[in-house]
C-alpha cells in the first residue's frame, strides 16, 4: 500500500521531470510558429450569401421570414406544426424577465440611490457576481461603469439604467457574427454538430432545432452519435419524428464517428437540407473522450467542413463552464454557443466570460422544455430581460 | 485555472512573516483572499459572506503558532471550517421500520437524476438490498427507456406501467410501485422523478404529490457539482417545495470546484451523502468533506490520487518498482516505459500532476503536459535497444542519430531525454533513500547516505545540494523534498515548513497532508 503510493508519487515526479523538461525546449521552439487561431464562421458566411443575407433584423438573423413555414411545415398528417420563429423572442421575453428581475432589481435599486459609495459598488458587484458573470468580467463592468458614471455625473436613475445596460450589451460582444449556418452549401447538406458535458440538454437542442428548421421550410436529417447513454439515440428519435425527420442511428455502444459519417451520408443522399449530429455528453476532463469527439470531427469531415458546431452550456453552470468552453473550442472548433435553460432561476452570466476570452458568439437560446423554446440570441434583447421592465 | 488559495495568500503574506499574532490586518487581506477563492470554486455569494465572517471570527487573535507561517494558519483554519460545514454530521441511509424503504430523487434536468437512480440501485444491491427503480419521469422523452437500460445494467427490477413521453401519471405510477415492491418483494424502492426547475409551481406541486403518495423514507437532491451561484436558489426551492433529506453531488468526475456542495449544505443544512464521479454505474461513492474540502480550495487531492493509483497498479509490482526506485541504478528506461504506460491508465498526467499538493506553482508547467508528450517519450524508448534501455550511458552518438530517426524525433530531443533520465534518476534515489522504503538506503553509496541520515530528521532527502533542475521549472525542487516526509504517517509538527522550504508553498501541504492517514494494510 505504501510503496504504491510512494511510487506513484515517485513516478509522478519521474515523469514530470522528464517530460516537462523534454516540452519546454519544443515549446519554445515552436513559439512564433504556433498556428493561427481556427478561422471561425467568417470565410463560411461569405460563400451562401444569397439566403442568409436574405434574412431581416437582427432578432431574426437566424431564421427565415415565417410565410414559407405556414406553406410547407405540414409534412404529414400525424406530424407536428412547429410554431414559426418570428416573435419567438418575444414571446419568450416574458419568462426570461420574469426568472431575471431580481437581478435588475437589485442593481437598479442600488443605482438609484442618492450617493454611490463603495458600498453601493460592492452590492453592484455581487449581483453581477451573483448571475455567475464570474469575478473577472464582473470587475471590468464595474469598473468601466464606474468611471463613466464619474466622468458623465450620471445621477438619474434611468440615465443610469441606460449606461449599465450598455455596458452589459457591450460586455456580451453584439459585433460577434450570430448567423447560424444552416443553409446547404453547394455539393451538400449543412453539417451541425451539437456538443457538450453530460446533462446541458443536446439532445434536446437537438431536437428544437430540427424543428426550427423544418418551422423554415427546410428538410433535416439527424445523426443520433450518442451511442452511449441508454436510450439517447431514441430520445431523439422521438424528436425527430414528431416533426417527420429521419434519424440515422447506430447500435448501442457503437462507434460514433461512423454513426455522424453515415448520417451526412445518408443524408447527402437524401438531398436534405442539413444534417444535425448529436453526440454524447462527455466531460471536458475525460481525455479518452474528447478525442472520440475529435475522431467524430475529422471522420464526418470527410464529406465537408462541418459547418457549425455548437457547444450546449447550462444556464447553471458556474465558473466551470469557461473551462468546458475553452477545452470544446480546442478539440471541436467550437462556432457558437447554446445557452439552454434558461427559464430557471439561473442567468448564464458565464457566456460573457466565453465570449469574452474565447470570442465564441452565444447563437441560441433555449427557455424551457416545451418543444419550441429556442430563440436566436440577442444581446440587446437579452440584457433588456435581464434588467427587467422597473424602470425602462 | 485558477491560482489556489494558498498560492493568493502566501503573495499576500509576503513579507508579513514573524509575527506574533494574526493581526486585524492581516486578517482582512486575508479574507479579500478567500473571498475569491471561493467565488471563483462557485461557492454561492451569501454563503461566502457568512462563511468569511466565522473565519475572521476564529482567526482574529489567534496565535501565530511556530510551525506554521501565518498563510498556512489560515488555510489551516478556512479548511477545518470547510471540513466541519461539508462534514457536520454525516449519517446513513434511513431504512423504513415496515415495508419496503422508499428513496425519491429529486433535481433540476440534467443533474444526473436517472444515471443515479442505477447507480443507486447498483450500490444497495451489493448491500445485500434488493431494490426496485420506479420510472416516474413520463416528461422528458424517453426517459422511461433510459432507466430500464440502466436498470438492466445494474442487474435490478424496473417498475415502468406508463410509456412516458408525456403520457402517464407520475403520481398514479408512483403510488402503485409501492404494492409492486411489496408484491414482488423488494424492500427498497428507488423513485426517479423528471428533472424540474426551482420556479416552475406546478412541477413542484407534482413532486409534493409523488412524495405524499409514497412517503420516502429519504429524498435526495441530485445537484450537479458545476452548479454555479445558483445553487442556492435551487436547492432554497426544493427545500421548500418538496424538502429533502440528504444531497447526492454528481459529475464530480469533471474539474468544477464543486462550490456547490458548500452553498447547498450551508444553505439547507442537509448532509451531502453520495457523490458521483463518472458514467459507469460503478463510480459511486459515499461523499468524503476532507477531499471536497482541499477541492474547493484548489489545493491538490492526494487521496483521489492514491486511489487512482490504487485501482491501477499491482501491489507486488509497486513493490518491486519501489525497491528499483530506490535502488536508483537497477531503474532503468525500461521500466520507465512501463511506468509511463501505468500512467496513462491513472488518466491524463496533466490532472494527475494537478493533484499533487503544491503543484500550483507548476501550473504553467502543467498545462503544456499532455498525453501526447508521454507518447514522444514512449517513442524514443522504443527506438531504443534493449541494451540501450537497460544501459542509457551506451547511447553514443551513432545511436542517438539512429534512435532519433526511429522515433521521428531530434537528436537533441533524444539527448534531453537521457539527460534528463540521469538526472530524475538521481533525485529519485535521494527522494526514496529518505522515505524508509525497503532498500532505500542500503543501495544508496555513502556519500548520499550522509546525507540522507542528516535529513532523516527533518525533510527526509533534502541535501545541501538540490539536483540541478531545468530552468523554467520552479517548485520542483521543492516538492520531493515535502513529499519525503509525507508517508511517515502524520507529519511531526516541528517537521513543518517554515522558513526551511522557500520553493514548497507550505500552506499547500500542510492542511491535507498533515491530516493523511495512510491506510496501513
Amino acid at each position: 500500500m505504501l510503496a504504491i503510493i510512494v511510487t506513484v508519487v515517485v513516478l509522478l515526479i519521474l515523469a514530470a521531470v522528464l517530460v516537462v523538461g523534454f516540452v519546454v525546449p519544443r515549446v519554445r521552439r515552436g513559439r512564433g510558429e504556433l498556428p493561427p487561431p481556427p478561422v471561425r464562421s467568417t470565410g463560411v458566411t461569405a460563400t451562401k450569401p444569397p439566403v442568409e443575407s436574405a434574412a431581416p433584423a437582427a432578432p431574426e438573423r437566424l431564421v427565415q421570414p415565417a410565410p414559407p413555414a405556414a406553406e410547407t411545415a405540414p409534412p404529414g398528417p400525424l406530424l407536428d406544426v412547429p410554431e414559426p420563429i418570428a416573435g419567438r423572442m418575444q414571446r419568450l421575453r416574458a419568462r426570461l424577465a420574469r426568472s431575471q428581475t431580481s437581478l435588475g432589481r437589485g442593481l437598479l435599486s442600488v443605482l438609484s440611490r442618492d450617493k454611490l459609495d463603495d458600498d453601493a459598488w460592492d452590492e453592484i458587484e455581487e449581483a453581477l457576481l451573483t448571475a455567475d458573470v464570474g469575478l473577472k468580467s464582473t470587475t471590468e463592468i464595474v469598473d468601466r461603469l464606474r468611471t463613466r458614471t464619474q466622468i458623465l455625473g450620471t445621477r438619474s436613475q434611468g440615465e443610469l439604467r441606460a449606461l449599465l445596460s450598455e455596458e452589459l450589451v457591450t460586455a456580451l460582444r453584439p459585433e460577434l457574427d450570430r448567423t447560424l449556418h444552416t443553409v446547404p452549401t453547394g455539393s451538400g447538406p449543412a453539417v451541425v454538430m451539437v456538443v457538450g458535458v453530460n446533462g446541458t440538454g443536446k439532445t434536446t437542442t437537438c431536437g428544437k432545432l430540427a424543428r426550427v428548421l423544418v418551422a423554415d421550410g427546410r428538410t433535416v436529417l439527424l445523426g443520433a452519435a450518442d451511442t452511449f447513454r441508454a436510450a439517447a439515440a431514441d430520445q431523439l428519435q422521438t424528436w425527430g419524428a414528431r416533426v417527420g425527420a429521419e434519424t440515422i442511428r447506430g447500435p448501442e455502444g457503437g462507434d460514433p464517428a461512423s454513426v455522424a459519417f453515415e448520417a451526412v451520408k445518408a443524408g447527402k443522399e437524401a438531398g436534405v437540407d442539413a444534417v444535425l449530429i448529436d453526440t454524447a455528453g462527455r466531460l471536458h476532463t475525460k481525455v479518452g473522450l474528447m478525442d472520440e469527439l475529435g475522431k467524430v470531427k475529422r471522420v464526418v469531415e470527410k464529406h465537408g467542413p462541418i459547418d457549425e458546431t455548437l457547444l450546449v452550456l447550462d444556464a447553471t453552470t458556474g465558473q466551470n463552464g469557461l473551462t468546458q468552453a475553452r477545452v470544446f473550442l480546442e478539440v471541436a472548433e467550437v462556432t457558437g454557443v447554446v445557452l439552454t435553460k434558461l427559464d430557471g432561476t439561473a442567468k448564464g452570466g458565464i457566456v460573457i466570460s466565453v465570449q469574452a476570452e474565447l470570442g465564441v458568439p452565444v447563437k441560441l437560446i433555449g427557455l424551457g422544455e416545451g418543444a419550441d423554446d429556442l430563440a436566436p440570441f440577442d444581446p440587446e434583447q437579452f440584457v433588456d430581460a435581464l434588467l427587467g421592465d422597473v424602470v425602462g | 485555472m485558477f491560482d489556489t488559495l494558498s498560492d493568493r495568500l502566501n503573495k499576500v503574506f509576503t513579507g508579513l512573516r514573524g509575527k506574533g499574532r494574526l493581526s486585524e490586518a492581516d486578517i482582512d487581506a486575508t479574507a479579500r483572499e478567500i473571498r475569491i477563492a471561493l467565488l471563483e470554486a462557485d461557492v454561492a455569494l451569501p454563503v461566502v459572506r457568512q462563511f468569511i465572517a466565522a473565519v475572521k471570527e476564529r482567526a482574529g487573535g489567534e496565535e501565530v503558532s511556530r510551525a506554521l507561517n501565518p498563510a498556512q494558519q489560515v488555510i489551516k483554519i478556512v479548511n477545518e471550517e470547510l471540513v466541519k460545514i461539508l462534514g457536520g454530521e454525516t449519517r446513513r441511509l434511513r431504512y423504513a421500520k415496515t415495508g419496503p424503504t422508499v428513496i425519491m430523487l429529486a433535481g433540476l434536468q440534467g443533474a444526473g437524476k436517472t444515471t443515479l437512480a442505477g447507480k443507486l440501485a447498483r450500490h444497495l444491491k451489493q448491500l445485500g438490498h434488493t431494490p426496485v427503480l420506479v420510472a416516474c419521469d413520463l416528461q422528458r422523452p424517453n426517459a422511461v427507456n433510459q432507466l430500464q437500460v440502466v436498470g438492466e445494467r445494474a442487474g435490478v427490477a424496473v417498475y415502468a406501467p406508463e410509456p412516458g413521453n408525456g403520457v402517464g401519471d407520475p403520481v398514479a405510477v408512483a403510488k402503485d410501485s409501492i404494492g409492486f415492491a411489496q408484491r414482488a418483494q423488494h424492500d427498497m424502492v428507488i423513485v426517479d422523478t423528471a428533472g424540474r426547475l426551482g420556479i416552475d409551481a406546478d412541477m413542484m406541486a407534482q413532486a409534493a404529490a409523488i412524495r405524499d403518495a409514497v412517503q420516502p423514507q429519504e429524498i435526495l437532491f441530485v445537484v450537479d457539482a458545476m452548479v454555479g451561484q445558483d445553487a442556492v436558489n435551487t436547492a432554497e426551492a426544493f427545500r421548500d417545495g418538496v424538502g429533502f433529506s440528504g444531497v447526492v453531488l454528481t459529475k464530480l468526475d469533471g474539474d468544477a470546484r464543486g462550490g456547490a456542495a458548500l452553498s447547498v449544505r450551508y444553505v439547507t443544512g442537509q448532509p451531502i451523502m453520495f457523490a458521483s464521479n463518472g458514467e459507469k454505474l460503478e463510480d459511486f461513492d459515499v461523499f468524503h468533506p476532507d477531499r471536497m474540502a482541499s477541492r474547493i480550495l484548489g489545493m491538490g487531492d492526494m487521496l483521489s490520487l492514491i486511489e487512482q493509483a490504487q485501482r491501477t497498479f499491482d501491489e507486488d509490482e509497486a513493490e518491486q518498482m519501489a525497491a528499483k526506485l530506490a535502488s536508483g541504478t537497477e531503474f532503468t528506461l525500461e521500466d520507465f516505459l512501463d511506468q509511463l504506460q501505468a500512467i496513462k491508465r491513472m488518466g491524463p498526467i496533466g490532472n494527475l500532476l494537478g493533484m499533487l499538493p503544491g503543484a500550483g506553482q507548476m501550473k504553467e508547467m502543467i498545462s503544456q503536459v499532455d498525453d501526447k508528450d508521454l507518447d514522444r517519450t514512449a517513442a524514443i524508448i522504443r527506438s531504443m535497444t534493449p541494451a540501450e534501455r537497460a544501459d542509457p550511458k551506451m547511447i553514443n552518438g551513432s545511436r542517438r542519430l539512429r534512435i532519433a530517426n526511429g522515433s521521428g524525433m531530434m537528436v537533441s530531443e533524444v539527448n534531453n531525454l537521457v539527460d534528463r533520465f540521469f538526472e530524475a534518476r538521481k533525485m529519485m534515489m535521494r527522494m526514496t533513500g529518505g522515505m524508509g522504503m525497503p532498500g532505500g538506503r542500503r543501495n544508496a553509496r555513502s556519500a548520499k547516505g550522509r546525507k540522507n541520515k542528516k535529513g532523516k530528521n527533518k525533510q527526509a532527502g533534502r541535501g545541501p545540494t538540490q539536483p540541478r533542475m531545468p530552468a523554467g521549472f520552479p517548485g520542483m525542487g521543492g516538492l520531493p523534498g515535502g513529499l519525503g516526509g509525507l508517508p511517515g504517517g502524520g507529519l511531526p509538527g516541528g517537521g513543518m515548513p517554515g522558513a526551511g522550504m522557500p520553493e514548497l508553498p507550505p500552506g499547500t501541504k500542510l492542511p491535507d497532508l498533515s491530516k493523511l492517514k495512510f491506510p496501513k494494510q
